[in-house]
């Protein structure tokens, strides 16, 4: 923990409104919920031990199906404008943040707005996954108007996409325990303007620059 | 994030953000990254199947010989994937278990597992090759030989096929009588050393060790034996455009499939 944590600081920035973190939250649900039921039904000896394979699959094909809902609904009502704001921050990419990324966060520090590239790098993740997975996914579950060789392409897709996304998740999860302040602002919208200002330089002080 | 000691150095009077007058120029690399995985994703679907293959080649030494058996939670080693028509696995118990032997035959007969465990047993040890490109290798198989049961129950003459039949009630798969009278082709009540398990259609399953898995029917109910074979009547992927004769290495396009 770092000293001036120690201290007592107010979370006096906003950063997420309720749109966003409801859509972080409920997306984050949703793949939990496809990442453990997903693993029991790849895992021969996991499914032995819960049985109540058709009722495993059920909720994994249904979270499934349901993970585009949160964005779906984060655009459509008067809430949009923040999140539009975030994805653009999230999607774009200055040089410093390529120099961050490549150094681990020891380079380009300075100049680190309102996400990280390692925040950017997770968001762009998710966003790919989602589609892929649900594309893969359903062809396995309804293969029929398909060829064969797509059937086994998608699950060859499916099932390495699975396994990068349990580590990209379980990074995501470790480094927001290991920043308390940043997983804070996650669920109550607001960071301290120290912790902003240490680690979102570029932002902090400037909230309404698109940094 | 990294917390580096740096940082904590700083203290509360951290730095104000730099004075910029243009914003930096930026780059759609996160749009990029998603363009990126869907491309990636098509060429998946479309040439999964073969980079399967190929890699499962590969590893295979590697797999075959892993004392940790990790490997095994990789997609591309050998193991068996639970594939079921229904929505639940069915369920029979050793107990309540029957076989049933009829249609064209001499002597029609119902065994139950006991009956089946006191004929004469067959072990193999041979691979199981799924037409969706996996396969395990060298799987112990222990059961009864169909052409066993068959010539204990006496073929009529003029018979030509069996009809299968699976207690999942939809599965369904059929065999030529030649097909069926092979040496490599049983109602097995073991694998890996032990009873068929439930999720690998147990207590009784078939093992048609040349074809491809959709043939070795699981929770193997019923054998009848026909004269004649219907289209709609070959099985349950057969209807869904799947080969009857579904040799290994020879049959649904997968010529590059090491035969059993």
């Amino acid at each position: 923990m770092v000293a001036t944590e120690v201290t007592e600081t107010t979370d006096d920035v906003e950063r997420f409104t309720g749109a966003e973190r409801a859509l972080h939250w409920v997306t984050a649900a949703l793949v939990l919920t496809c990442a453990i039921t997903g693993l029991i039904l790849y895992v021969g000896s996991l499914s032995a031990l819960v049985s109540r394979r058709d009722l495993l699959k059920h909720v994994h094909v249904y979270a499934g199906l349901a993970m585009p809902v949160p964005m779906i609904a984060a655009y459509a009502g008067h809430w949009r404008d923040a999140v539009r704001k975030d994805v653009r921050r999230l999607a774009r990419w200055t040089k410093a943040d390529k120099r961050w990324l490549r150094t681990r966060g020891r380079a380009a520090h300075d100049q680190v707005g309102k996400f990280n590239a390692g925040q950017k790098a997770n968001a762009a993740f998710i966003a790919g996954m989602i589609p892929v997975m649900l594309v893969t996914g359903s062809i396995m579950r309804w293969f029929d108007p398909f060829p064969l060789s797509w059937r086994s392409g998608a699950t060859f897709v499916h099932d390495w996409t699975a396994i990068v996304t349990w580590f990209v998740v379980a990074g995501h999860i470790l480094i927001a325990f290991g920043n308390p302040p940043a997983l804070r602002a996650m669920i109550k919208g607001r960071m301290s303007e120290d912790f902003a200002r240490r680690h979102h330089p570029g932002w902090a002080g400037s909230p309404d620059t698109d940094a | 994030m990294v917390e580096h000691p740096l940082e904590a150095d700083r203290g509360p009077a951290a730095p104000k953000a730099p004075v910029r007058t243009d914003p930096p120029a930026t780059s759609p690399v996160g749009r990029r990254i998603v363009l990126g995985m869907f491309g990636l994703g098509a060429t998946g679907i479309l040439f999964g199947q073969k980079i399967h293959d190929t890699v499962e080649r590969w590893l295979r030494p590697v797999t075959e010989n892993d004392p940790t058996g990790l490997s095994t939670l990789l997609p591309t080693s050998g193991r068996f994937r639970i594939y079921s028509v229904t929505n639940s696995l069915p369920s029979k118990g050793d107990a309540e278990y029957r076989l049933k032997i009829d249609g064209l035959v001499d002597r029609p007969l119902i065994l139950s597992l006991a009956d089946l465990k006191a004929r004469k047993a067959t072990k193999l040890v041979k691979d199981f090759q799924c037409v969706t490109g996996w396969r395990v290798p060298d799987v112990p198989w222990k059961g009864v030989l169909l052409r066993d049961l068959l010539d204990e129950v006496g073929v009529k003459k003029g018979a030509t096929h069996l009809r299968i039949y699976s207690f999942d009630g939809a599965y369904t798969e059929s065999l030529t009588l030649d097909q069926a009278r092979r040496r490599d082709v049983m109602a097995a009540y073991e694998m890996e050393d032990g009873p068929v398990t439930q999720e690998h259609g147990g207590p009784v399953r078939l093992y048609v060790a040349p074809m491809y898995g959709y043939k070795s029917l699981k929770w193997l109910d019923r054998i009848e034996v026909v004269n004649h074979l219907d289209e709609k009547d070959a099985g349950y992927w057969e209807v869904r455009g799947y080969d009857t004769d579904a040799w290994i290495g020879e049959s649904n396009g997968r010529e590059g499939d090491e035969k059993v």
